[in-house]
């Protein structure tokens, strides 16, 4: 009797730990409460801080004088076009829009980050092939989009269509993986600001990005920032522009809700 | 790519110091990595860069595997007389730069 009492307890319990983690799905509080949320230039030293602060010394605003000649390069190919035919003064027109990436694209039914978006309107609009992901001409476009955005708060948005994508991030963030068996959360989440080796564990946000990273000695996007974690705890690399990665960019846009975009970023 | 970025003051007095900044685009390769075929890679840095002030050389450094990706450099100079400041650059594997900037003294 004793004993299925216990069961009856236990699975009240379990259903009101259930409705919780319901709940919790469909009103999304913060990951990070926005008072402790932290940019990782917080967590670099001052010369870093330096570095990005100072538009001269930030060598990512070399990839961004690319980008802003690329936008008003007509393509060579059957359209004649160039970002600006369109876009027009970018300084206008895509002021705001990368706080608003990853989003959700009706067209393909999938979530874009800000690389695809544009390599979708190069092929689609500009009948040009796509850019390479991680090529100076991508970097330097996407930089130059980033900027305009500059200073503004991140807003992804994770509801309507973009919902899924979310979710998968969500559940990706949260998963062990790789040989260190460990998840994105273990770090970023639970671990933040204490030392892992000689470096400080950061609040894993992306509003920095694309972000030139001295480690790298160049410019590099958000998702090779993720694939360096990836490769940090072993586990199996995912292709450039997979779809996992943009779930996770998308997860982590939501995350970092409230932070300034600071692209082009300086990290080590 | 852009080449360089250059900043310095808009209009400096005479006597007084320019402080000019120089931000180059290159890849800086060490010459001690190797690509994935385990070939090493050559080194190719740039080797010299002066800075001449309506010709007269005023700065010059000669660098070398040590300095990092896309070189930022900041230097003074005097002021003596509007004009103009060129920069030169080369490197390892022979590829010139060059940049110019105006200077204007009050």
């Amino acid at each position: 009797m004793n004993s299925l009492h216990n069961v009856f307890i236990r699975s009240l319990l379990f259903a009101a730990a259930a409705l919780l983690l319901f709940c919790e799905a469909h009103a999304q509080p913060r990951a990070l409460p926005l008072g402790v949320l932290r940019s990782g230039i917080e967590f670099a030293g001052a010369d870093v801080r330096g570095m990005q602060a100072d538009d001269l010394a930030n060598p990512g605003f070399l990839w961004v004088e690319r980008g802003e000649k690329l936008w008003r390069e007509e393509a060579s190919g059957a359209s004649g076009k160039s970002c600006a035919s369109c876009h027009g003064d970018a300084t206008a027109s895509m002021r705001g829009v990368a706080a608003r990436y990853p989003a959700f694209d009706a067209g393909s039914g999938t979530v874009f980050d800000l690389e695809a978006r544009i390599n979708d309107c190069r092929v689609r609009r500009q009948k040009q092939e796509p850019l390479l992901r991680e090529s100076d001409d991508l970097l330097g476009l996407t930089a130059y989009v980033a900027l305009q955005s500059k200073g503004m708060s991140m807003a992804a948005r994770i509801d309507g269509p973009a919902g899924a994508a979310f979710d998968r991030g969500r559940v990706l963030y949260g998963t062990r993986h790789g040989q260190m068996n460990i998840s994105c959360a273990q770090c970023h989440e639970q671990n933040w600001g204490k030392r892992l080796y000689a470096e400080t564990l950061s609040q894993g946000h992306g509003n920095a990005f694309p972000a030139y990273k001295l480690e790298w000695q160049t410019m590099g996007s958000l998702q090779r920032r993720i694939r360096a974690c990836i490769f940090g705890v072993r586990a199996e690399m995912p292709a450039a522009g997979a779809q996992e990665l943009t779930d996770l960019e998308l997860y982590l846009a939501w995350r970092a809700q409230g932070l300034p975009v600071e692209a082009p970023g300086v990290r080590r | 790519m852009a080449d360089s970025r250059i900043n310095l003051a808009a209009a400096t007095r005479q006597g007084e110091a320019i402080e000019v900044r120089i931000s180059i685009r290159h890849a800086m390769e060490t010459g001690y990595r190797t690509d994935d075929g385990g070939k090493p890679v050559a080194r190719n840095v740039i080797r010299n860069f002066a800075c001449r002030y309506n010709g007269v050389p005023v700065f010059a450094v000669r660098m070398s595997s040590g300095i990092a990706a896309n070189p930022y450099l900041r230097f003074f100079v005097t002021a003596r007389e509007s004009g103009t400041l060129d920069f030169e650059w080369v490197d390892d594997a022979g590829a010139r730069g060059m940049a110019q900037a105006a200077v204007k003294v009050v």
